[in-house]
């Protein structure tokens, strides 16, 4: 074994990829001893933004065409096993980073105004927030099967008391389900791990590792069976995570107890972090188990977003409506990346950020809204527009990416989902083309309910002095959104746009590493493929 | 006919490079966009001078299309088919969208339709809106509308027109729940969006053939290479696309959502539902005609369509008492006609953009008829409270007249010339296509008649049966003629319904026009019936619908309650000839149940089965509740299944 560190890098940077894991781990530690709850807010607003704006070097140094990981930085840690403390970055992990950076800030100015539980104070929660940015940063930027897996399981203890502590009515069952889920996915994959360390010996000249460039190299060697033992591992944690049908009970409880903040980067964020999982471990690692059990995902992801969809219409808790929009978008992730297109796979990485700017910013109007009417269920309101115009219209703005309407972000992933699908896939592209019809729907219907008619509902009425009272929109005490949360919500509204029309920017970034990933399992592409 | 039929199909035309004023189209689109960003973005700031800039930006639209039309037919035929590539939309890999705008016949034609169609009811809804408190807003919606369907008859490939596609669905949308505190708009809404999206399915399932295919989504390289698809391909994207069209276009078996969306104001039902937006199948269906051409199979499904259509427009229409829901049925009519043109193909596809734009004039005109009338009669809509309107509203009546002519074929109102050429083609078929297809036209065009005429009598003529009766708001009926930034936009397209059908048809200048886009017109060889015969009889079918109406209607007074026994006939009529019982038996109330089912499914059953194992792991769910007090035992149970599972694991790993 090598003893002395190493810091290999590449590209020049690998300092910046340590900066934006640490500052906002030193940064949580700084907030959690501060006692004034301004100033709490104030000091993890700072620490996001600094992390967004160190998040522009890191774009500006990675070279798309460029090696496969980049800013790369390597330090021995556990040499007996042959683990590396390794960070590096491919297009997809630099997109979830850049995402991260952008949802961080927004969320801290979506919670700033939001009522803790009793005894609860802000410093806790905005210290547990960017503790939990560490460790998202470090799950995408791990490029050592090991620390990987360590990132993995410590994303949960921030989220676990994030939910646990500060959730709504049910947190602590909402909470413990969560954890218990992950925790099952987490050892799951640790069995894994272990046995990739092993068999890795197998083709590596009897020398066991977990480098990912190394791995990535020679498991494809690796007999099928092998294959398929240790995918199944890795598998059953990224299924939970970004859950797939029938793993995902846990999602609609913890979203639905969840602070809004933090159910905008659970969903938004962490689940993603399976689907990342198939894209940078199971493709590569196991290219012939990938092929091979390509059918059982496939057939999970269509489930997924039908089923989702379908109980997303039947959803009459808003909260709990993001957890199964989001179950169905898993789904065409899920079908892009396992339908082996570059325009397929390309179209799930774009998903990944899609998804996390659509349905944070759905997430986000739907706090605004139970805020306002401290009730989350959607038939508790009606026609809320008259009283919040521009509440509703943004909604409804977020709700038409959330349904892939050309001209926002969302379609553009959602169509190489499935035009990428289709030639490989037709059965499972008409399918998930099905799901656009369900989409529209559960947006619509929900809009139509909480938004339109005239003005009712226990949460409206009430307000208004005593059920059955007829409201008159003058006096109900209803303001429409304030200047927060107009902030917080512009950039979405600007990035949905932007990327619905002009999405190059993160493609190019995207593509080579596409590319690389499909060609890892043997793969041509199906129309215009060599 | 095949072989030449191939012949016309394998010269797609030739695509040449936009300069100058085309290489700029872009200001077509982004000068509504640009209106509709500062309108809603805006806010209330812009209250003040919304609908001024709303009404400029079209109005310059219209200006540069005019200007840009001009330049077209400066060209030579040949060079009259030009894109102006803008940028790369969607590149990975083989696929590339590009985002680009195709200038020829064809889009200039709908350009024009569009901006100056659009321009008038804009200028129409300053008083038709006055007194909403929304009206920036509305439009703001208005402006998008305008935007979004220019892209869609302007883009270049099968991707940029979904965009439009779906953009104006949207716009349909938002402008159909504008009363979006009435739940009936708001459903009407809703409704429409998802009937639509049934049909952008199929669009979409379109594109990936023609990806999966070819490679390519871009106009001019699946038309220079629609060749390479085998027929059974050709086949499946046309009725793929024909299902596009049938959600946007109010086309059997979606056409249910076009009469409800007529909840939106009524100059959005003139432009949107009327005008333009419902052509858009039309215009797709002609638009892909290099596909159409290969498929002889597609092109009888598409008249098959447009047959049945028609036939279901005219009879529901002349059950209605709603004057914009026989408006709306008349126009899902007509769209059959147009239909059934395009689907007759090269002999047909010119015909159908005729009748399309001589239709959005005379259309678009008796819609802001009826929307003066409502305005005049507290929005009344129920034509059993009107009756002898035609004195009180001098201008409405005779604009109205006019569209009303033009509508049902009277010489030389413009349907005459366009439907009859229509009802000509489809009895050029051969054998019993001519015989069924081309009866069904001309049994269609006695009905519209009917309809209409009955529609103009009970509207304008006869007993004043509102003098007697209140609004539903308790306030009387004062009718009075509307001011004349309203009469004005009437009149321009009542002259428009006068003239257009003569212009365009005098020396087949319209059909030759097109031709670039659309391919040289086949002339009509033989008809089932004598040629010369059939201008006759589609007249005097004409004239007896309007003496039947004139027997049922005219000739006695109108009942304000409608009469509760009508025959079979009519009571299936006024129930939309059960299309909506059956989406609703077929799709809602199934749909419904299973969303209902899945819910408790999936709290009772997956979720009762994850938790009963975690139960049972636990002891019981006490058990499990407590072990968030004791992380230790848990992390020790933890340990324990992990220890388990890593040697399962590695004993599995080894021994496979």
């Amino acid at each position: 074994m090598n003893t002395t560190p190493v810091a290999a890098t590449s590209g020049g940077g690998s300092g910046l990829l340590l900066a934006l894991l640490l500052l906002p781990l030193l940064g949580g530690i700084v907030v959690a001893f501060l006692k004034d709850d301004r100033m709490a807010k104030v000091t993890a607003l700072t620490v996001s933004l600094v992390e967004l704006i160190l998040v522009i070097p890191a774009w500006i140094t990675y070279v798309p065409t460029g090696s496969r990981l980049q800013l790369a930085l390597s330090v021995n840690w556990i040499p007996s096993f042959g683990v590396h403390f390794s960070l590096g970055i491919d297009g997809i992990a630099l997109t979830m980073i850049a995402l991260i950076g952008v949802l961080t800030p927004i969320v801290i100015g979506g919670s700033w105004a939001d009522k803790l539980p009793e005894g609860r104070g802000a410093a806790g929660f905005y210290s547990l927030l960017l503790i939990m940015q560490t460790g998202m940063v470090g799950v995408f930027a791990a490029t050592d099967v090991f620390l990987f897996y360590v990132f993995f399981e410590a994303v949960l203890v921030p989220m676990y008391f994030l939910v646990g502590r500060f959730g709504g009515p049910r947190r602590q069952y909402a909470a413990m389900k969560f954890f218990l889920y992950s925790l099952l996915g987490g050892l799951v994959m640790l069995a894994s791990v272990i046995g990739l360390y092993v068999v890795s010996a197998d083709y590596n000249g009897g020398v066991g590792t977990l480098d990912w460039t190394t791995l990535a190299r020679v498991m494809h060697e690796a007999p099928t069976g092998t294959q398929i033992w240790l995918f199944l591992g890795f598998f059953v944690a990224f299924a939970i995570k970004a859950p797939l049908v029938p793993l995902h009970t846990w999602l609609p409880d913890a979203t639905a107890e969840a602070p809004i903040g933090t159910g905008v980067l659970l969903v938004g964020v962490l689940d993603k972090i399976g689907t990342f999982g198939f894209l940078r471990y199971c493709l590569p690692l196991f290219p012939a188990a990938s092929k091979d059990l390509a059918p059982l995902v496939l057939v999970l992801s269509v489930a997924g977003i039908l089923y989702g969809a379908l109980l997303a219409a039947g959803q009459n808790d808003m909260k709990r409506l993001m957890a199964y929009i989001s179950i169905a978008h898993f789904g065409f992730i899920g079908l892009g990346i396992f339908a082996f297109s570059t325009q397929s796979i390309a179209g799930s990485a774009l998903y990944m950020v899609n998804h996390g700017l659509a349905t944070g910013m759905l997430f986000l109007v739907v706090g605004m809204v139970v805020s306002r009417g401290e009730s989350r269920l959607i038939s508790d309101y009606g026609g809320l527009s008259k009283l919040t115009p521009l509440l509703a219209g943004l909604f409804l703005f977020a709700g038409l990416s959330a349904l892939s309407l050309p001209g926002t972000n969302s379609f553009v992933s959602e169509f190489l989902v499935l035009v990428g699908s289709y030639p490989n896939e037709p059965v499972y592209a008409i399918l998930g083309a099905i799901g656009m019809i369900l989409a529209a729907l559960y947006v619509l219907w929900a809009y139509q309910r909480v938004f339109q008619g005239p003005v009712r509902g226990n949460a409206l009425v009430g307000l208004t002095g005593g059920p059955g009272a007829a409201p008159d929109p003058a006096t109900v005490p209803v303001k429409d959104l304030n200047g927060r949360e107009r902030l917080v919500l512009a950039p979405l509204v600007a990035l949905i746009l932007f990327l619905g029309f002009y999405p190059a920017p993160v493609l190019n970034v995207l593509q080579p590493t596409v590319d690389a990933t499909l060609s890892s399992v043997g793969l041509a592409d199906p129309v215009g493929g060599k | 006919m095949t072989p030449t039929l191939l012949a016309s199909a394998a010269q797609a035309p030739e695509v040449h490079a936009a300069t100058g004023l085309a290489g700029s189209a872009w200001i077509l689109v982004a000068l509504p966009a640009f209106g509709a960003l500062v309108l809603l973005v805006g806010g209330k700031r812009t209250n003040a001078w919304g609908h001024l800039l709303g009404i400029l930006t079209v109005v310059g639209a219209f200006a540069y299309g005019l200007a840009l039309f001009f330049n077209t037919t400066g060209l030579a035929e040949g060079d009259r088919v030009r894109e102006a590539s803008l940028f790369s939309w969607i590149h990975v890999n083989q696929l590339n969208v590009d985002f680009g705008l195709r200038i020829d016949p064809l889009s200039m034609t709908f350009v024009l339709l569009i901006t100056g169609v659009g321009a008038l009811i804009h200028i129409y809804s300053v008083g038709y809106m006055a007194d909403d408190d929304g009206r920036r807003r509305f439009f703001g919606y208005l402006n998008l509308f305008v935007a979004a369907m220019l892209i869609l008859v302007l883009g270049n490939s099968f991707v940029t027109l979904y965009l439009g596609w779906e953009g104006v669905g949207l716009a349909s949308y938002l402008l159909i729940g504008w009363y979006q505190n009435r739940p009936s708009a708001a459903t009407a809404a809703k409704k429409a969006f998802l009937m639509n999206r049934v049909g952008d399915v199929g669009l979409a399932v379109a594109i990936f053939l023609l990806f999966k295919n070819l490679g390519t989504t871009q106009y001019a390289e699946v038309f220079a290479r629609v060749g390479e698809l085998s027929p059974g391909t050709v086949t499946a994207i046309t009725i793929l696309l024909l299902l596009g069209a049938c959600g946007k276009s109010g086309q059997f078996p979606l056409q249910a959502w076009l009469p409800d969306a007529m909840e939106g104001p009524t100059p959005v039902s003139a432009l949107i539902h009327a005008a333009t937006m419902v052509t858009a199948g039309v215009y797709l269906i002609a638009r892909s005609n290099p596909l159409y051409n290969l498929t002889a199979d597609g092109r009888l499904v598409v008249v098959i369509i447009g047959a049945i259509t028609l036939l279901i427009g005219c009879i529901i229409g002349c059950a209605y008492d709603d004057i914009k829901k026989v408006l709306a049925y008349s126009t899902v009519s007509q769209i059959g006609y147009m239909v059934l043109a395009v689907g007759l193909g090269p002999v047909g596809y010119a015909l159908g953009i005729m009748h399309l734009v001589a239709h959005g004039f005379f259309k678009a005109g008796l819609f802001l008829g009826a929307g003066s009338v409502m305005h005049a009669m507290n929005d009344e809509v129920d034509m059993r409270k009107f009756g002898g309107l035609a004195k009180l509203m001098p201008v409405t009546f005779i604009t109205f007249l006019i569209g009303y002519l033009a509508l049902i074929g009277i010489p030389p109102f413009s349907g005459f010339f366009t439907k009859d050429a229509i009802i000509e083609a489809a009895f050029g078929q051969e054998g019993w296509r001519g015989w069924v297809f081309g009866g069904a036209a001309i049994l269609g065009a006695g009905l519209t008649a009917f309809y209409m005429t009955r529609l103009v009598l009970m509207t304008f003529f006869g007993e004043q049966r509102w003098k007697k009766l209140k609004s539903e708001d308790g306030r009387d009926f004062h009718p009075h003629e509307s001011g004349s930034v309203m009469t004005v936009p009437m009149i321009i397209l009542a002259i428009g319904s006068f003239g257009a059908g003569w212009y365009f048809s005098a020396g087949d200048r319209f059909v030759d026009w097109l031709a670039p886009s659309v391919g040289a017109r086949v002339e009509v060889e033989h008809t089932v019936i004598p040629h010369n015969l059939i201008p006759y009889i589609t007249i005097a079918l004409a004239v007896i619908g309007v003496l039947l109406a004139w027997l049922f209607v005219g000739r006695k007074a109108v009942p304000v309650v409608k009469p509760a026994r009508v025959s079979p006939i009519v009571k299936a009529a006024r129930r939309d000839l059960y299309g909506n019982a059956l989406n609703e038996a077929l799709i809602a109330r199934p749909g419904t149940w299973l969303a209902r089912a899945l819910v408790f499914f999936d709290n009772k059953g997956v979720d009762g089965l994850v938790n009963g194992i975690a139960a049972s792991f636990g002891g019981s769910s006490g058990r499990l509740r407590r072990l968030q007090t004791g992380f230790v035992r848990s992390y020790a149970l933890s340990m324990l299944a992990s220890g388990i599972l890593v040697v399962a694991a590695l004993l599995m790993v080894r021994f496979s």
